[in-house]
């Protein structure tokens, strides 16, 4: 039995439905929230069960929502190579509450996983190696937080007196600035600097 | 000496083929027949031999290694500059950074450099090694490669074309002509 996506969510809502908080069908692809207790439960079920056979992890990522009472989401891709579907798995959690591995029934979640608990301080656990994957040895938080400043807190230089690489605060000789007033993001009605009173000029030669 | 005067009025450029080259030639071989021996500047034959064979560290970082390895393929062929790329620190005298150099890979950089036997140089390549470049307020990247070890020659562009990479090359040969001594 071959189920397109909107059957397969229908078909997901109907068997797991207890686990599962919302099953959303957006632009043609299916978002299962679910509740942190029974990830693992879902997972498992999309990868074993004859209909879905989501067999591969393709990737973990990290959102924050640092507005939110449960700031951070953590998304799971899934793809079923046998029907040539792709489910997303996501579940939210905060600094304090750890999500349970998903190493035991995806290799693959391994170092996903490392990655969202470096970007992110994620806590997964009974993880079997979680430690940093892509920042700097010793680094202190994590990156991708929205509270983290851009350019972060130490700097690094060689110092000749102590032959080595050190870490000092950061100081920065220009702050960063954003010079894209005409950026969509910024709004149509961006002003350059120096042509606020054009408007008014072209206004008085009107009138 | 014929020789030496000759070699003053040229001020250490290279003299094309024609007739004063085979003049110069002439009286080296003659010198040589006589004598038995020449008398040239030691400094001058080690600078030669020092910007005849830059053999530079392999050290692409990022985006810019592949306008690195387009200098070294054939249509630009660095070979010709005596410029051969080589896998080990102890080997080379030059340094090509080129890429972005991010915190976690300075240490072992500086590594890599304390490694290199002297006269060692350095080509900072591309904007990213310049000052950080496109990554200057991240927190992850060193801001400009000059922070960790001393540059000789900044190649700006981002990348750079091979073509300018070359120029850098050249550039640092003109600057070991120019400066170099035996002892450092």
């Amino acid at each position: 039995m071959d189920l397109d996506i909107k059957e397969l969510g229908e078909y997901i809502s109907n068997t797991i439905s207890a686990n599962v908080d919302d099953v959303a069908f957006a632009q043609d692809e299916l978002t299962l929230s679910v509740p942190v207790a029974s990830l693992i439960k879902v997972l498992s079920f999309l990868r074993d069960d004859a209909n879905c056979q989501f067999k591969q992890l393709m990737d973990v990522c990290g959102i924050d929502y640092p507005a939110q009472e449960k700031r951070f989401g953590v998304v799971y891709n899934l793809l079923s190579l046998t029907l040539n579907l792709r489910v997303r798995v996501k579940v939210w959690t905060d600094e304090d509450t750890p999500v349970p591995t998903a190493t035991g029934l995806f290799s693959s979640a391994n170092w996903f996983e490392r990655e969202v608990w470096d970007m992110y301080g994620v806590y997964f656990s009974e993880h079997p190696d979680l430690r940093r994957i892509l920042t700097d040895y010793g680094f202190e938080g994590h990156p991708l937080r929205k509270d983290f400043p851009l350019t972060g807190y130490v700097e690094l230089r060689y110092d000749e007196e102590q032959k080595r690489v050190v870490y000092e605060p950061v100081k920065l000789t220009q702050d960063f600035r954003s010079f894209d007033f005409l950026s969509p993001w910024e709004g149509p009605k961006a002003v350059l600097p120096g042509d606020e009173k054009a408007d008014e000029i072209e206004n008085e030669d009107a009138s | 000496m014929g020789v030496e005067t000759s070699m003053q009025a040229n001020q250490g450029m290279p003299i094309p083929p024609g007739a004063d080259q085979d003049l110069i030639l002439q009286q080296v071989t003659g010198e040589l027949q006589d004598k038995g021996f020449v008398l040239a500047n030691v400094d001058k034959v080690v600078n030669w031999a020092r910007t005849g064979s830059l053999w530079p560290m392999t050290f692409g970082l990022a985006c810019c290694a592949v306008e690195m390895i387009h200098a070294y393929m054939p249509r630009y062929d660095l070979d010709r500059f005596g410029v051969v790329p080589r896998p080990s620190p102890r080997q080379s005298d030059v340094i090509i950074v080129a890429g972005t150099l991010t915190n976690k890979m300075a240490p072992a950089f500086r590594k890599v450099y304390d490694q290199m036997a002297e006269p060692r140089y350095v080509i900072s390549m591309g904007s990213c090694a310049n000052g950080g470049g496109y990554y200057h307020y991240s927190y992850s990247v060193v801001r400009g490669c000059d922070r960790v070890v001393p540059v000789d020659v900044y190649v700006p562009g981002c990348p750079p074309t091979a073509e300018a990479l070359i120029y850098g090359v050249m550039q640092l040969q003109k600057k070991i002509k120019r400066t170099g001594t035996i002892w450092r």
